[in-house]
């Protein structure tokens, strides 16, 4: 019997060969369907062999029939490819699973200082707010620690006990006690009006125990500006204090002594994420520029006023994070840096 | 400064029921801090009681007790065992019943011993924190009582007493007193003021001699300006010490001693003036205030023979110096048992001759103290009028009429306040009324006209002295909760300066690639100020520790003793790195004397006090020891080295944006075949490279450390401002290898630079891929392989063209260092 070509036969072949496409499981068995589906004696094939006998008006109806069922069978081969090609990707892949929480380490961890972090991020409140960072030596000319800061050379601060003086005294060298010495040369160096923040280490000969170190770390701020009052002395403290120990931190002054400030402040911060409960903690000072500071930079008192403050980076780390001995910051442990990474 | 809360309540008016926390409360709000309370520590029943009668039994250690009976309350009698014998039947004492605490801790029961059962104890005046005598059971009639049985000895002896201690700052030596104290309660509270120094007339005596012959005055300043005496005849100087004083001595810290200078303690308490009594039969004449002689010799109160220098203060008799003024008495001229007469001395010396005084013969005492503060001038002849009035009442003496009273004039202090001085520099509005009312308030003298006030501060106030004190103490009794908040607008800032945002970017990469950052002391011994740096050190002349006398003239012996202390604590893995100042000398000299005075220096003073400063360049160094890479499933372990010092100075310089060099060198403290210098722009910057072996054995640390050290300063001068980009050149490139065969001695680097320079600009990489010695390669030689890429900026490059260039690079490095190519 011979072969018919018309629109069943067609759809019939195309049919037996989509059928064929679809139980092959791998590329072999593809191959092998392909060569009979698409070969010179496959149904397809064999039916489009039958155009050429067809009457001319007929020809081209049958040729795009036939077209259409090998266009449809191209495609199927091609997504059975893919397919099988993804399955033996995920395959191949699969045989080079790895246990990735057994991964190696190739680089130690490294970590900043969080002394030295806390005070690059105290920096980062000022300049926030237009001040600039000012810094100085650690080993000073006596006139900048004490006298050009109104400490009277008598005054008991200047005495052996709390300084570390280089030798021979005679020479009026001192590790500074205090950052002060820094607002002493921004004054003598900048223009006014003027907001520096001085970070850095200073030196007093107490013993090492949990609360102190005979080495540690200030930041001290000074304005000096034409109209500044107390009131701008304790919104700066407020603004610094939020941003330090979150939005419900407050501040508190007490009055207090200092010979470079009048008035003079102790200051207390509310800190509402303390360890044991929120509560007042004591800080550090803050006052008014003394007049007699202003006057030893050449600045007249009558004309532009001050405010300062001073903290320890030491303490503040210590009820901020939770720090309990001061040994743990001075020892150079790897681990106590380890431990904060690059935040504190 | 210490203060008996009954003692404060003789003066102020404290609600009842007051603690020493509630009197601290109110006076830290006027600026006095609160360090702690005192006392409260003893607890009844504590009564007095009536030795009935006792019987002594001897016992098997040797001791002798008593066995008595005693009556505590009227009709009730208990049995006690007491081990002192210094009491008689009949004697009043005083009785701690079970239940009773005593300081110390010390619970009182009743309880079994000797074979009695003891209801209680007869207690000493040391048991009752009275006294510090050995001396026994305390008999109350040796204080001149004799209470009904049974009375509450705690309200009698007043050992319920608590006092609140707060800390003084330095302005405020009117504080140093019941009377300063009592004023600041009632600033901070509103509490009615009655001055104890109005409660006592000044007593004038006359006819006793006394002379100030200051020839040597500090600051022009005499040394003193106020010297008032008084005699007292007839006292008797066993006179018991009544239990209040003793109390309240002891309660403000100080112990009790005899009726006479338990007087002068509790006047100078009181009313803040230190007073010295003299036994006035060992006087020797009258008294003259003057400078000591070089070498001139003085025994003081404490027994000690002090050689004094020509700026101490002396209170001589005809007999030579009797006192250190202000500081200490003599032993020669002091009160004693013996003493029938006395005579009172409160002075006022000059406060920086006493301090000095102190401090130079290291004896800062209760007068000391007070005078370095400042003492109020006119409170001298009324404190010598109490102590005679106390010396009187308590020890039966009387005026004699001997006295003086030399006093020079005190310079008048007006001080000129503008009313709205205040408001402009705290930020509140005060009104003229209540500035006026505040400065009364604290004893200033005001004169007001239009719109300013001439203010005459109060004697007990000399830190008083200008128009920013008036405002504080405005500002503080007004309160400082008042001042609202403002946050000024600081002009435009110009952020972080090229040089701190490179020692952040310098630590943060460091951090990132694998160094831990520590801080260290800089404190050294002056072998480890050798190690690694031949710069002369500065000493301290106060060290902390004898062994670490010196400051850091190098980071790298700070880090390798905190590697070693890493690893003591179980590390074996280290890097760590520090920035931080190094200390050498200075460029200028040193300066002799400092400028004076509230002024700015002169720019050639401020020259030289700079010059005068060491040298204290910021440099960043490192250690590194043990594994870099641990090993790990699918990792060998690589080795901590110089690699990983290099490594470090790679990423500060990116950080500083400038290319570095480094240079095969020997440097002090390093391997002497694994250090080099590192360059920039030909200038050396620092070293790096492993430590030398002897020294890592010092440390206790491995064979193998590796270290670097950098000065940022001299790094950072090279920064660009701004850095310029290259062209990038996209056309393909032709990459070839080239072995050389060269001498074992010529470096790697310097090969590379004669590589590049002699391929010129078409090369655009070169990197050394291999160094190999051995087999087929002639004794004394290397074979060093490269790898070169080329490029040109517009155009495809030939092989031809490439090797051109390559050969050209051969020919420099054959010339140069009699490099042969390699086939």
């Amino acid at each position: 019997m011979s072969e018919q070509l018309t629109a069943e036969t067609v759809s019939q072949a195309l049919a037996s060969s989509l059928a064929l496409v679809q139980k092959a499981d791998n590329f072999q068995d593809l191959k092998a369907i392909k060569a009979s589906a698409v070969g010179e004696e496959s149904p397809l094939s064999r039916l489009n062999a039958l155009i050429k006998s067809l009457p001319n008006d007929q020809k081209a109806e049958a040729g795009r029939l036939v077209g259409a069922a090998r266009a449809e069978l191209n495609a199927a081969f091609a997504t059975k490819e893919s397919e099988l090609q993804a399955v033996a990707d995920a395959e191949a892949l699969e045989l080079e699973r790895v246990d990735i929480t057994a991964y190696p380490r190739v680089a130690p961890k490294g970590a900043r200082h969080p002394l030295s972090l806390l005070m690059d991020s105290i920096s980062d409140v000022f300049i926030g707010m237009g001040w600039e960072i000012a810094d100085g030596p650690e080993l000073e000319n006596e006139w900048f620690n004490f006298d050009a800061l109104n400490f009277h050379p008598d005054h008991p601060a200047r005495a052996m006990q709390d300084t570390f003086f280089v030798a021979p005294v005679e020479n009026h060298l001192l590790l500074r006690t205090h950052t002060s010495p820094v607002q002493v040369r921004s004054l003598l160096e900048r223009d006014l009006p003027l907001y520096v923040l001085c970070p850095g280490r200073v030196f007093r000969t107490d013993e090492l125990d949990a609360t102190h170190t005979p080495v540690f770390h200030q930041v001290e701020g000074l304005a000096v500006d034409k109209g500044l009052t107390m009131s701008d002395l304790k919104g700066t403290l407020e603004h610094f204090a939020r941003v330090m120990f979150g939005p419900e931190a407050k501040i508190r002054l007490r009055p207090s002594f200092f010979p470079f400030t009048e008035p003079s402040a102790e200051l207390d911060v509310w800190h509402p994420g303390a360890k044991g409960g929120a509560r007042w903690v004591e800080w550090g000072g803050c006052g008014m520029v003394n007049p007699n500071v202003l006057l030893a930079a050449g600045i007249d008192p009558e004309v532009y006023t001050g405010f300062a403050f001073g903290m320890g980076i030491e303490r503040t780390l210590m009820f901020r994070n939770g720090v309990r001995d001061m040994h743990d910051m001075v020892e150079a442990d790897a681990r106590f840096s380890q431990q904060f990474g690059s935040v504190i | 400064m210490r203060v008996p809360l009954s003692w404060l309540a003789e003066f102020v008016e404290l609600p009842q029921n007051f603690t020493p926390d509630d009197v601290m409360a109110e006076l830290v709000k006027v600026g006095l801090e609160e360090e702690g309370s005192h006392g409260g520590d003893i607890r009844g029943p504590i009564v007095v009681g009536k030795v009935l009668e006792f019987v002594e039994e001897p016992q098997s250690n040797g001791k002798t007790i008593r066995w008595c009976q005693v009556e505590v309350a009227p009709g009730v009698v208990n049995g006690v065992v007491c081990g002192a014998r210094n009491f008689f039947e009949g004697d009043k004492v005083v009785v701690t019943l079970p239940g009773a605490a005593l300081p110390g801790g010390f619970e009182i029961a009743a309880r079994k011993t000797y074979g009695h059962v003891s209801d209680g104890m007869i207690a000493s005046s040391r048991e009752l924190g009275l006294s510090d005598d050995h001396e026994g059971i305390l008999r109350l009639s040796t204080l001149g009582l004799d209470p009904e049985v049974g009375t509450d000895a705690l309200e009698l002896l007043g050992l319920n007493e608590s006092a609140a201690e707060v800390n003084v700052t330095p302005d405020r030596g009117y504080c140093l007193s019941i009377r300063g104290i009592a004023r600041e309660y009632s600033h901070a509270s509103g509490a009615k003021f009655t001055d104890p120094a109005t409660k006592v007339s000044a007593k004038a005596g006359s006819g006793f001699s006394v002379q100030v012959q200051d020839d040597a005055p500090i600051h022009g300043v005499p040394g003193s300006s106020i010297f008032t005496t008084l005699g007292v005849s007839g006292i008797d100087a066993n006179a018991a010490v009544p239990s209040w004083m003793a109390n309240r001595l002891k309660l403000a810290g100080m112990r009790s001693i005899s009726i006479a200078v338990d007087i002068t303690n509790y006047v100078m308490l009181e009313l803040g003036q230190p007073i010295h009594a003299y036994d006035q039969d060992k006087l020797v004449g009258g008294i003259t205030v003057r400078r000591a002689v070089a070498g001139e010799q003085l025994q003081t109160l404490d027994e000690k023979v002090r050689t004094l220098h020509p700026e101490d203060l002396l209170i001589c008799d005809d007999s030579g110096p009797i006192g250190l003024a202000g500081v200490m008495g003599g032993a020669s001229s002091e009160v004693s048992s013996t003493t029938k007469n006395v005579l009172i001395e409160a002075a006022l010396f000059d406060p920086i001759s006493i301090a000095r005084t102190a401090r130079r013969h290291k004896l800062p005492s209760e007068a000391s103290k007070r005078f370095e503060r400042g003492v109020d001038p006119e409170v001298g002849p009324i404190a010598a009028a109490r102590v005679a009035q106390l010396l009187i009442e308590l020890a039966g003496g009387q005026l004699n009429g001997v006295g003086s009273s030399y006093r020079t004039g005190l310079p008048k202090i007006e001080i000129e306040l503008p009313f709205a001085f205040a408001s402009e520099l705290v930020g509140v509005d005060y009104a003229n009324q209540q500035i006026l009312d505040l400065l009364h308030q604290i004893g200033c003298e005001l004169k007001v006209h239009d719109d300013a006030v001439t203010v005459t501060p109060p004697s007990w106030r000399p830190d008083i002295r200008h128009k920013t004190d008036l405002v504080e103490e405005v500002a503080r009794l007004a309160g400082y909760h008042l001042i609202p908040s403002r946050i000024p607008v600081a002009p435009p800032g110009r952020g972080l300066t090229p040089r701190q945002q490179f020692r952040r970017r310098a630590l943060a990469a460091l951090a990132g690639a694998g160094f831990t950052e520590v801080l260290n002391y800089p404190f050294y011994s002056e072998q480890q100020n050798r190690e690694f740096s031949q710069s002369p050190a500065l000493r301290l002349e106060n060290p902390m520790q004898g062994d670490s006398p010196e400051l850091r003239n190098s980071l790298i012996p700070g880090l390798l003793q905190a590697a070693a202390r890493n690893l003591s604590r179980g590390a074996t893995d280290v890097a760590l790195i520090e920035e931080g100042s190094v200390f050498l000398p200075a460029q200028g000299n040193a300066t002799t004397s400092l400028p004076v005075g509230n002024v700015r220096p002169s720019s050639d003073q401020l020259a030289e006090l700079n010059a005068s400063i060491p040298v204290q360049p910021r440099h960043l160094a490192g250690v590194v020891l043990g594994d870099w890479i641990p090993q790990a499933p699918g990792q060998q372990a690589v080795q901590s080295g110089y690699p990983q010092a290099i490594l470090a100075v790679e990423q500060i310089t990116r950080a500083a944006g400038v290319q570095f060099e480094i240079r095969q060198a020997s440097a002090l403290g390093f391997h002497s075949g694994r250090a080099a210098e590192v360059l920039v722009a030909g200038e050396v910057v620092g070293h790096l490279g492993e430590v030398a072996p002897a020294l890592t054995a010092e440390y206790h640390l491995p064979r193998k450390v590796a270290a670097f050290e950098i000065n940022l300063d001299a790094l950072f001068a090279h920064a660009p401002e701004v850095l310029q980009a290259a062209e990038l050149r996209v056309m393909p490139a032709a990459t070839q290898d080239l072995s050389l065969l060269v001498s074992l001695d010529v470096p790697a680097a310097d090969l590379i630079a004669v590589i590049r320079e002699g391929a010129g600009d078409l090369l655009e990489d070169v990197s050394l891929v291999d160094d190999y010695r051995g087999d087929n390669i002639p004794a004394g030689s290397k074979s060093v392989t490269f790898s070169l890429r080329f490029r040109a900026a517009d155009r495809t490059l030939t092989q031809a063209e490439a090797t051109l260039s390559k050969d050209a690079a051969v020919a420099l490095a054959s010339q140069k260092f009699g490099a042969t190519l390699r086939a």
